[in-house]
């Protein structure tokens, strides 16, 4: 096994698998810190450079960090990342002292967004402080998109989204609202040196089965129903009702349905239960709201008397994988199974639609419908013309959106300035830095804290049933927010080794809690993995290899899988072999390669 | 500094017949300095008692004064503990073993607690063939009195404050072999490949055995001058490799023929020697105490299991004691009564 190159910056990335699993790549740990040490504004601000929308993601993100905490790894559950965000954006000061300035002698570059959700916002947030003038479409009455029109006032309070939106648009973007854009040949006609689209995925999936017509009036499609309920057009709905599929707008539809008069409120969806793609914390909210699930129904006929809805029938199917190992559904043969209803809400999926963008302005599109976009520069063929958020690939989420208008801007302002977006694209901006501040005295707090995950507290249930406006998750307070603070593992706090200090005492290897140190003879990576002190079974965490070592030509390899990062290898290292340095990596932004 | 280990472990540890884990035999966080070498001993002793899934209530844990015999306080913390007198260990070991033969001692000493202080102890309970496990954590210099020469540095050799020893140095594996000690071994604290094999082999050894184990004092004797550093022994070591295999274990290596020498122990267990030592007589005294000998004189330092008796008698056996622990006999078994002793007196009239 070759030793280890610790001067690629990717490898300690990999190894803080928060920050490497965030899509925007947010240096969670160093946050974490902040709201350890009550520094909420700073902490806010870490936040607000690397992912725009802490207040909306601390409620709202899908939450890619978790699921990959290290945490998790060596106790059941992760550290609660979102929520602590959210406690660093509650309990922060005044942050408009802290915003970029906005020149008032501009660039002279015009950039046109069209939407008005996270990506544009984003372009807008990262372009503004160097000088452009941006003009902002939108169809819809207020920026924020799908934030605005598809998550429920009770996951995310207007107030907090107007703060958020409003630190973007106080920055001077022209921003005109109600007016959908419907040629973007039109657009390009006028002199924008670049326009950015982020008009995300629109367009609600139907289910076209029979009935679908002669009920439309009960039959809503999620994503436009939930917008109808956030612009306050529509207020209420049947007693019974169904909401078909299993994902997070499912969820959305089926709780507010449960707030605006539905009592009997049923998930109805195709999977099984644990293979729907809604995140589980929101199955396990929609749960607690007594939504019922019934899993294995495939839809087949809306039944209508007179032309008004009154129920639906489904087939009951079984889960089975063929030789292949492929999923199917079937049929169980039990017969159809009869629901009564009063309203069907359709949350199956969501398509991207451009129909306003002509075909032959050069602008290629691929055999789905989606525009020829580049993986890394989001630059359409059109070079004009970038993409990003859910109109570049296709529905993600939030956080994958601001990540991908951070690229953008990128290459937005290089392709302003003439340069080649990808060749002459920044690197991340890395430091690693020793946290020796004693003999055994460490910058961080590295003892580990043994506690379990803490539990958010909850609005009172009858009162959040009953108004649509009330926010379910209160947040962590002050004092639970710390406690859940120090549960994190600080895995930017890299361990560090360098083999020419070590005289191989063994030191490190005796006191490591979690065996993850050893000292053999080289071999393949597949043998070592099975020759270390605690098989290293997880494939996808790295072994950190040093080069042959001085007495014995063994080498030393350190499995990071489970690694606490609690400093106690540097502090039984006689010779400084080991030490702890802070790895910090920030994605680099629009604007710091291009002067002017 | 951290005064506790964080409570995590690795999920996939393996546990051993007991069912218990390498957790279920540590004890607290070491004080010794970074580096010492016995803390490599401790966790050598620690992984020989949990791969031999020996409970750890029935260890009892004995030791004299000096930075070797603080270490007991960080491994096995389940098992019975004495921490006793400055080179007096020996005989508390002796107290306890003939009240309760069913324990297994190990002896936790230094160089100065055994070749100082407690030479004259030391030298008793190798002729008595107590049975227990006597380590000496061995680093050539008083580690907790700021690094003097002690009495098994050799002569020459010099720690950091760099004047060499003027005095020749006390061998105790050549002293306990002199004193017909039944199993005599010598290791290094940084190679636990050799060392655990050579735990376990002394524990399940019927008698006294002593493991001398080089430890480098990283502190005071890790010089370049010094014969007791990291540096010099694994330059200047001749390893045997020593294996153990416990009784109820079939043996799964093979070697080729000629290169390894099995020998049996007395419970069916078997030390399998290799290489180098493949044709060394285990069992023959006079030759071991050549082989110390002749590579002193190379400078060298034969390390690995020199001596193992054929037919140990424990203390117990010699005094021909009950099987039944003293500690464990009832008062009417301990005490007969008048009517015995009359009869006894009468004997003798």
């Amino acid at each position: 096994m070759k030793a280890t190159d610790i001067n690629n910056p990717e490898y300690f990335h990999k190894v803080v698998d928060c920050q490497y699993g965030c899509p925007a790549h947010t240096p969670v740990p160093e946050y974490i810190r902040l709201i350890a040490a009550k520094q909420y504004t700073d902490a806010y601000m870490v936040n607000w450079e690397s992912n725009v929308f802490p207040g909306i993601l601390g409620r709202t993100c899908d939450r890619p960090c978790e699921p990959v905490c290290r945490r998790g790894r060596v106790e059941e559950k992760p550290v609660a990342i979102c929520r602590l965000k959210r406690v660093a954006a509650d309990n922060k000061d005044d942050v408009t002292e802290r915003l970029p300035k906005i020149p008032t002698r501009k660039n002279g570059k015009k950039v046109a967004l069209i939407g008005g959700g996270p990506a544009s916002l984003t372009v807008a947030r990262d372009l503004m402080p160097l000088g452009y003038s941006i003009d902002l479409y939108d169809d819809q009455a207020k920026a924020g998109g799908m934030m605005r029109s598809q998550i429920p006032s009770f996951r995310l309070p207007p107030e907090v989204l107007d703060e958020e939106v409003n630190y973007i648009l106080d920055m001077g973007v022209n921003a005109t609202f109600n007016t959908y854009v419907d040629s973007l040949k039109s657009v390009l006609d006028k002199d924008y040196d670049a326009v950015f689209i982020g008009t995300g995925a629109p367009s609600g999936k139907n289910l076209d089965i029979p009935g679908r017509n002669e009920a439309t009036a009960n039959i809503h499609v999620g994503i436009e129903w939930l917008a109808s309920v956030a612009f306050e057009h529509t207020g209420s709905i049947g007693k019974r009702v169904l909401v078909l599929g299993g994902g997070n707008t499912a969820m959305d539809c089926c709780r507010t349905a449960k707030r605006l008069g539905g009592e009997d409120v049923k998930i109805v969806v195709r999977s099984e239960f644990e293979k729907m793609k809604a995140s589980p914390w929101e199955k396990e909210d929609a749960m607690a709201e007594y939504v019922e699930f019934l899993n294995c129904h495939v839809p087949q006929e809306f039944v209508h008397e007179e032309g008004k809805l009154v129920g639906m029938r489904f087939e009951k199917v079984e889960v089975v994988y063929d030789e292949q190992g492929r999923r199917n559904l079937v049929p169980t043969g039990e017969g159809p199974i009869y629901l009564e209803c009063d309203d069907v809400l359709i949350a199956i999926g969501q398509d991207n639609t451009f129909p306003w963008i002509e075909r032959d302005i050069g602008l290629e599109f691929n055999r789905r419908g989606m525009p020829v976009v580049d993986k890394v520069s989001f630059q359409s063929s059109c070079q004009r013309v970038f993409f990003g958020g859910d109109a570049a690939f296709g529905p993600e989420n939030i956080i994958t959106a601001v990540a991908q208008a951070q690229q953008a801007a990128i290459s937005i302002d290089l392709f302003c300035h003439g340069k080649d977006v990808i060749q002459d694209r920044p690197g991340p901006g890395v430091t690693l830095t020793s946290q020796k501040m004693g003999v055994h005295e460490w910058s961080y707090d590295n003892q580990i804290s043994n506690d379990g995950r803490v539990h958010v507290p909850h609005a009172d249930k009858e009162k959040a049933l009953s108004d649509r406006k009330v926010e379910v998750e209160l947040g962590f307070d002050i004092e639970l927010g710390f406690k859940e603070a120090e549960r994190c593992l600080n895995c930017d706090a890299q361990t560090v080794f360098t083999g020419e200090k070590c005289i191989e005492c063994d030191a490190c290897v005796d006191i490591c809690p979690t065996d993850c140190i050893n000292f053999l003879m080289n071999g393949s990576e597949k043998e070592l993995r099975q020759q270390l002190r605690a098989p290293a079974n997880n494939r996808d965490q790295d072994l950190y290899a040093s080069g042959k070592l001085k007495q014995t030509s063994r080498i030393m390899i350190k499995d990071e899988n489970v690694c606490l990062h609690c400093g106690l290898c540097a502090e039984r290292c006689p010779t400084g072999a080991w030490d702890m340095q802070k790895f910090l990596y920030n994605v680099t932004k629009a604007g710091q390669t291009c002067a002017g | 500094m951290s005064y506790s280990k964080p409570k995590f472990r690795h999920p996939d540890l393996p546990k051993n017949e007991l069912g218990l884990s390498k957790t279920d035999y540590e004890g607290a966080i070491s004080t010794l300095c970074a580096g010492c070498g016995h803390d490599s001993i401790s966790a050598a002793i620690l992984n020989a008692c949990f791969e031999m899934s020996i409970e750890p209530h029935r260890v009892a844990k004995l030791s004299g004064i000096g930075c070797s015999s603080k270490s007991p306080a960080y491994f096995l913390g389940k098992s019975h503990g004495f921490n006793s007198v400055h080179g007096r260990m020996p005989s508390v070991a002796t107290g306890a073993n003939l009240a309760n033969r069913d324990l297994i001692y190990i002896g936790i000493s230094g160089d100065g607690d055994t070749a100082s202080i407690g030479v004259g102890q030391f030298m008793h309970v190798v002729r008595r063939n107590l049975d227990m496990l006597y380590m000496v954590e061995n680093n050539g210099c008083y580690g907790l009195t700021k690094g003097q020469d002690s009495a098994t540095s050799d002569l020459g050799s010099a720690t950091k404050k760099g004047r060499p020893n003027m005095y020749e140095p006390i061998d105790l594996v050549a002293l306990a072999l002199r004193l017909g000690a039944t199993f005599v071994a010598r290791s290094f604290s940084g190679d636990k490949k050799q060392l655990e094999p050579l735990i376990k082999a002394a524990i399940t050894h019927k008698g006294f055995a002593l493991i001398d184990v080089i430890s480098p004092c990283v502190t005071f004797n890790n010089t370049a001058t010094s014969t007791k550093g990291y540096e010099y022994i694994r330059s200047h070591a001749d390893n045997m490799e020593v294996d153990f295999v416990p009784m109820r274990e079939e043996i799964c290596t093979s070697y080729k023929a000629g290169t390894t020498q099995q020998v049996c122990m007395h419970d069916g267990s078997s030390v399998h020697l290799h290489k180098t030592a493949a044709d060394f007589d285990i069992h023959d005294r006079q030759a071991a105490m050549e082989a110390v000998y002749d590579h002193k004189k190379e400078g060298r330092i034969l390390t690995g299991l020199l001596y193992m008796a054929h037919d140990s008698e424990d203390l117990h056996k010699v005094l021909d004691t009950v099987p039944k622990p003293l500690n464990a006999l009832r008062e009417d078994e301990l005490c007969p009564g008048s009517r015995f002793l009359n009869s006894i007196n009468e004997g003798l009239r």
